[in-house]
């Protein structure tokens, strides 16, 4: 390791809108080092590395490269830097070769030929040089994940990388494909490179990197030596003490099964298994909460239930009727016929069209119920006094059922959802996210809603990424890692334990969870 | 960031207004190019088209035939679905009117033809939209290109079918009989002989196209079915959310939109020409799209859209009549530019606009 | 009857010539993820462009320059239309063709005064047949003699120009470097952005080839092929060559085919009236007509082969959260 720093970013700055994305972020990079940074989705990680790789310009603050002051307008400055970028989603072409994709940008002269050639050369000897062994006339499309993400370090190499910046590189890989790659970067670092490594896992911090600086909610809290530091101390500075979400209600007092599901295996598109083999129950007057890092089969697994995404098998028991689920050919609507409320997780890509008005956001999935319908027709009058009660019982500002949705704020539009969702009486209720983008008071708000809804003897199943609404809110937490149900916890499961189980660490007390999974 | 909203009357009046200034300035920048007077040539075109009531007749008559087109294209708008097909829809929709008005002309007055023309004109020009359809919802084949390739379809096969199967036994033209006078709607100046519409072929079709209007307006806005093809249109995952069928949306929006453009051939065949012929349609199909553009996809905008192209169409040939330097091409042009402008470049003021009526209205609702 | 084909060939490649450039045309630009259904526009205000000057200056050079004057200018219209100002490119096409057609004919009359049309060219205002070395010798030679003077000898500049875009853009497509950002734009818009290459220069640059092509195609049909612009003389050939380029799944050789195939169909079409099928019988011309608009329709649907355009074809690009 020299002396000069190979990235000094000095008090960086970057709003976007009312959002700070960024505050006063003070980052030093030692060369010949993998530096971690890990933070929630949403600390602002993302946004500082498209800053540093010319993708964004930040609102003021200076960046260093090698103690050199520089400016990084594109991303060709960036690369001219010798800042090299893997993207959380791959920037390849899917129906290039593997060479045609490295010699993009750097293909040296009009003519292909010579580019193509010299690339070749170059890639074999990057591939002895650094082990990272690929077909060079390989389609992208024909490859595993693994391959396209070593492709796209090829390509950083390529154009002679000297600092490379990987966002979130595991979050498409498999446990062994993610070792496989920290294999890979412990050679670029042995190679004189610099690595920078953006994650939410602390797992993956602790197994490949050398330093670890901790975002939270746009600002840098901490910066350790990783062999210095523990999961727990990480994750408490990731999460902060700050916001410490307290729900009052009382122990639940959970009855028969509403919703049994066994063995619920989902593949998506790219015919990846997503939900792997999940079976649990939800009780009439429980919270279930599904806490894990995003991205581990929970957004699925909540959008099979409802009925937007086909199972590949497994059996869904509801309402006293069992469902096969790898042959059923219910939708969304279907699923709702059977007492079965659905809040998304995105509210803007599913739960609202925000170019209609409120009121006909208020009955989104609802519209074919009879009470809105005058024969032919559609009865706006009651459809708006409808919306009107809601707006009044949920708060909604403004409380205007003309106004189009997109003109709420986060915490009112959710608030809608909700409304909808929870005013319908649902025997079950899937919830997703339900305070992503939420002010502080409508977060209480929405919690005690679902405690009481709860209370009314109700089934909730509450998929979140934030492991404090887990908890407050959940009489029973099952933890989702890799596509499975990975463990299960009571009321009061503890913090640490149940963040080493969404990090993937080995269940200690397997027994419970098998059982309690049941 | 959301784009903000818009008063109303900001979005379906001053945007669509501006957007209609510009391809009018650039309309009178091609008069004064070709030599002559935009102003007069305005004047000209007004009083050809509104100023004496003959003229306004045929105005009324043209705007009958966009109403329709423009339906049509409005309602697949309103899925998200770009219908570019309503020439062929419409060409084909004239089979329907002619087997109507041919089988039962010698039998039963025009009042008992209508509604089998109505029902014939719709349900060939939904046919004809029923394969793209299909194709777009179930294969995923984009709609725009399989219903041009579907117009030049139509095209030939009303060829054929006009010369070697529906024309008059002897006749070398490639059209069918005329039909007897139960098979011709009743001018509009028949029935209201003091509005003085002399010799314009405006008819009763006028009124079946108003209803039309009536009844999409009650679709788009009033039913279960209008709900969920405009939330399909708004936002296809939230409308999948919602147990909104893809499937089943797209199909029957485009049966819908193709049913529409085929009932203009009820103006055409039944209300004017009063005989099945080649090449009726003439490009009001796509007319239909500068009209929904223009309109906003509404159905009191779409008349309104209507009348001014019927207006143009009207008053054009007026023009070429008194200033023969302005041939009807104008008329094209002019389309062209409203489509340019109210369509194509629709996001050039919009920003500015949105800048400037937004800020502190947005923020009030954000901080509410 | 090899008399007969060899007519129906030659005739073949005469009607393909205009169909091939255009068809190139719009694989440039839709490779680039910008949908072109204005290539009838185009070619017909090159057309326009072409008779117009070429009949003033008598010179077909200046015609051909003119027509491609006129369609990069469309082509111009239509990028800053779906490029810079992100709008609907269907729309932007359709309006591109309402403004050929209205502003040709319009500014045809003006000009010249004869319904819309121009003039008969001037000697030296149309480019002529080129007459291969010893064509005339070679003519009785049997097989080989039609062959070289009635098919390969004997067609104007501009047919041999379209044979010789397709080897040429197919270089340009797989072989420079060009060719490599325009296929991949077409695909991945945010891969070439975060390669450091400016996406918008990228897709003006395809549709300033397309407009250049679609140039050589309607200045073919006015001063090449015919003696004059006539109004809406294109009828319908853009959207012909649309539907090649879909057939021919957005390749050059294929297109090629594609474009042989459609013009056969047309030059036999008329040949084969009165002619006799085994088993069907006559087939009535509006069959052949139609043959190319059904064979696409066949394709799309994905029952021979399946036609996968560009993947960010039709989708302005928007940096995400800029």
């Amino acid at each position: 390791m020299s002396d000069t720093p190979a990235i000094e970013l000095r008090k960086i700055n970057k709003r976007f809108g009312s959002v700070h994305a960024n505050k006063d972020i003070d980052l030093v990079v030692g060369k010949g080092s993998i530096h971690g940074i890990i933070g929630e989705n949403g600390a602002g990680k993302s946004t500082l590395m498209s800053i540093l790789y010319g993708f964004y310009q930040a609102d003021d603050g200076d960046i260093l490269v090698n103690g050199n002051k520089v400016i990084i307008p594109d991303s060709k400055a960036a690369i001219g830097l010798g800042i090299g970028m893997v993207h959380q989603h791959f920037m390849l072409v899917d129906n290039f070769s593997v060479l045609e994709n490295v010699v993009l940008g750097a293909e040296d002269s009009q003519m292909l030929s010579g580019g193509l050639a010299r690339a070749r050369t170059e890639l074999k000897r990057l591939e002895e040089e650094y082990e990272l062994r690929v077909d060079p006339d390989a389609l992208i499309q024909d490859l595993p994940v693994g391959l396209q993400q070593r492709v796209e370090i090829l390509k950083a190499l390529y154009r002679s990388a000297e600092v490379l910046i990987l966002d979130e590189p595991t979050g498409v890989l498999t446990p062994a494909e993610a070792d496989h790659l920290f294999k890979i970067l412990e050679v670029l670092k042995n190679e004189g490179k610099t690595v920078l490594l953006i994650t939410h896992k602390l797992r993956e911090i602790m197994a490949a990197t050398d330093t670890v600086s901790v975002m939270r909610r746009g600002e840098m809290v901490a910066t350790r030596e990783t062999k210095n530091t523990s999961m727990e101390e990480l994750a408490e500075l990731m999460v902060g003490r700050s916001v410490l979400l307290r729900v009052d209600k009382k122990p639940a007092e959970a009855k028969a099964p509403v919703m049994e599901v066994e063995n619920l295996t989902v593949t998506d598109s790219r015919g990846v298994q997503v939900v792997k083999d999940v079976s649990f129950n939800v009780r009439a007057g429980e919270i279930v909460g599904i806490a894990g890092v995003s991205g581990n089969g929970q957004s699925e697994l909540l959008e099979t239930l409802s009925g937007i995404r086909r199972a590949t098998k497994g059996t869904l028991k509801i309402n006293g009727e069992t469902i096969d689920l790898g042959t059923s050919t219910l939708d969304a609507a279907d699923m709702r016929a059977k007492n079965m409320g659905h809040v998304p997780e995105d509210r803007h890509r599913m739960g609202l069209i925000n170019s209609f008005a409120e009121y006909e956001n208020s009955i989104l999935g609802y519209h074919r119920d009879p009470a809105y319908s005058k024969g032919w027709l559609m009865d706006l009058a009651a459809i708006r006094k409808n919306a009107v009660a809601e707006i009044e019982k949920y708060d909604i500002r403004p409380p205007s059922p003309m106004l189009k949705t997109a003109n709420f704020s986060g915490g009112n539009q959710q608030k809608i959802v909700l409304a909808r969702e929870i005013e319908r009486d649902p025997e079950v209720l899937l919830v997703g996210q339900p305070t992503r983008g939420v002010d502080i008071g409508a977060i209480e708000f929405i919690h005690r809603r679902i405690v009481e809804l709860r209370d009314e003897g109700k089934g909730i199943l509450l998929v979140s990424v934030e492991l404090d609404e887990i908890r407050a809110l959940s009489d029973r937490v099952l933890v989702m890692f890799d596509g499975r149900i990975v463990g299960e916890r009571g009321a009061n499961a503890e913090e640490g334990e149940l963040g080493l189980l969404m990090a993937g660490v080995e269940d200690n007390n397997k027994n419970a969870a098998e059982g309690g999974a049941r | 960031m959301s784009a903000g909203q818009l008063p109303r009357w900001v979005d379906y009046g001053l945007i669509p207004f501006l957007n209609l200034v510009a391809a009018f300035l650039v309309s009178g920048l091609v008069v004064i190019l070709i030599g002559e007077n935009p102003l007069d040539a305005v004047k000209v075109l007004i009083w050809g088209s509104v100023g004496y009531a003959e003229g306004f007749g045929f105005t009324l008559f043209y705007a009958t035939n966009f109403i329709f087109t423009g339906l049509a294209v409005a309602v697949a708008f309103h899925a998200g679905l770009f219908n570019i097909g309503g020439e062929g829809q419409a060409y084909i929709g004239g089979l329907g009117v002619a087997f109507a008005c041919l089988a039962l002309d010698q039998y039963v007055p025009w009042y008992v033809i209508l509604p089998f023309a109505i029902v014939g004109s719709a349900v060939a020009g939904a046919a004809w939209a029923f394969i793209p359809a299909w194709l777009q919802a179930k294969r995923g084949s984009h709609v725009v290109i399989t219903t041009i390739m579907f117009n030049y379809i139509s095209f030939s096969l009303m060829v054929y079918l006009l010369a070697n199967v529906l024309k008059k036994p002897g006749s070398m033209q490639p059209e069918t009989r005329t039909f007897e006078e139960a098979g011709r709607l009743p001018f509009l100046n028949d029935l209201f002989p003091s509005f003085g519409f002399g010799y314009a072929p405006v008819n009763l079709s006028l009124f079946v196209a108003l209803a039309a209007c009536v009844l999409v307006w009650l679709l788009i806005w009033r039913t279960k079915l209008g709900y969920e093809i405009r939330s399909f249109g708004a936002n296809a995952t939230a409308a999948v959310y919602a147990g909104i069928s893809p499937v089943r949306t797209i199909i029957i929006t485009m049966l819908i939109s193709g049913g529409l453009a085929g009932m203009m051939a009820i103006n055409e065949i039944m209300g004017s020409q009063h005989r099945l012929l080649i090449d009726f349609v003439t490009g009001y199909g796509f007319v239909g799209i500068a009209v929904a553009l223009m309109g906003r996809a509404h159905p009191v905008g779409i008349i309104l859209a209507s009348i001014l192209f019927g207006m143009l169409y009207q008053g054009g040939a007026e023009l070429s009549f008194e200033m023969p330097n302005i041939t009807r091409d104008m008329i094209i042009v002019i389309q062209g530019l409203v489509i340019l402008f109210a369509g194509a470049l629709e996001h050039m003021f919009r920003p500015t606009i949105v800048r400037l009526f937004t800020p502190s209205r947005a923020l009030a609702a954000k901080e509410a | 009857m090899f008399e007969s084909i060899i007519l129906i060939l030659d005739s073949t490649v005469r009607v393909s010539t205009p169909l091939l450039l255009a068809c190139l045309a719009g694989l440039y630009s839709e490779r680039s993820g910008v949908v072109d259904i204005g290539l009838e526009g185009k070619m017909l205000g090159a057309a326009f462009g072409a008779g117009a000057v070429a009949y003033l200056t008598a010179n077909a050079w200046l015609g051909l320059l003119a027509g491609i004057a006129v369609s990069i200018g469309l082509g111009l219209l239509h990028g800053f239309a779906s490029i810079t100002n992100r709008g609907n490119q269907i729309v932007s096409g359709v309006a591109i063709n309402f403004l050929a057609a209205g502003l040709t004919a319009l500014l045809g009359q003006t000009w010249f005064r004869q319904g819309g049309r121009t003039p008969s060219l001037p000697e030296g205002g149309r480019f002529r047949e080129i007459v291969w070395p010893f064509a005339e010798q070679l003519r009785d030679v049997p097989v080989i003699g039609p062959l070289y003077s009635e098919l390969l000898s004997g067609h104007n500049l501009l047919v041999y120009c379209a044979f010789l875009a397709v080897p040429l853009t197919w270089w340009v497509l797989f072989r420079s470097r060009f060719g490599l950002r325009l296929r991949a734009v077409g695909e991945n818009p945010a891969a070439v952005d975060t390669a450091g290459i400016s996406v918008t220069w990228l897709r003006y640059r395809a549709v300033i080839a397309c407009g250049a092509l679609c140039g050589f195609a309607g200045s073919y049909l006015s001063i090449a092929a015919g003696s004059g612009f006539g109004v809406n003389m294109t009828a319908g050939q853009g959207f012909m060559a649309l539907a090649a380029l879909i057939f021919a799944k957005w390749r050059p050789v294929n297109a090629m085919f594609a474009c042989l195939l459609f013009g056969f169909l047309d030059a036999s079409g008329t040949r084969m009236q009165g002619v006799e099928f085994p088993v069907i019988g006559e087939l009535p011309l509006q069959v052949f007509q139609a043959l190319p608009y059904v064979l696409t329709v066949i394709l799309l649907a994905g029952f021979i082969g399946k036609a996968i355009p560009p993947k960010a074809a039709g989708v302005p690009y928007l940096k995400e959260r800029s």
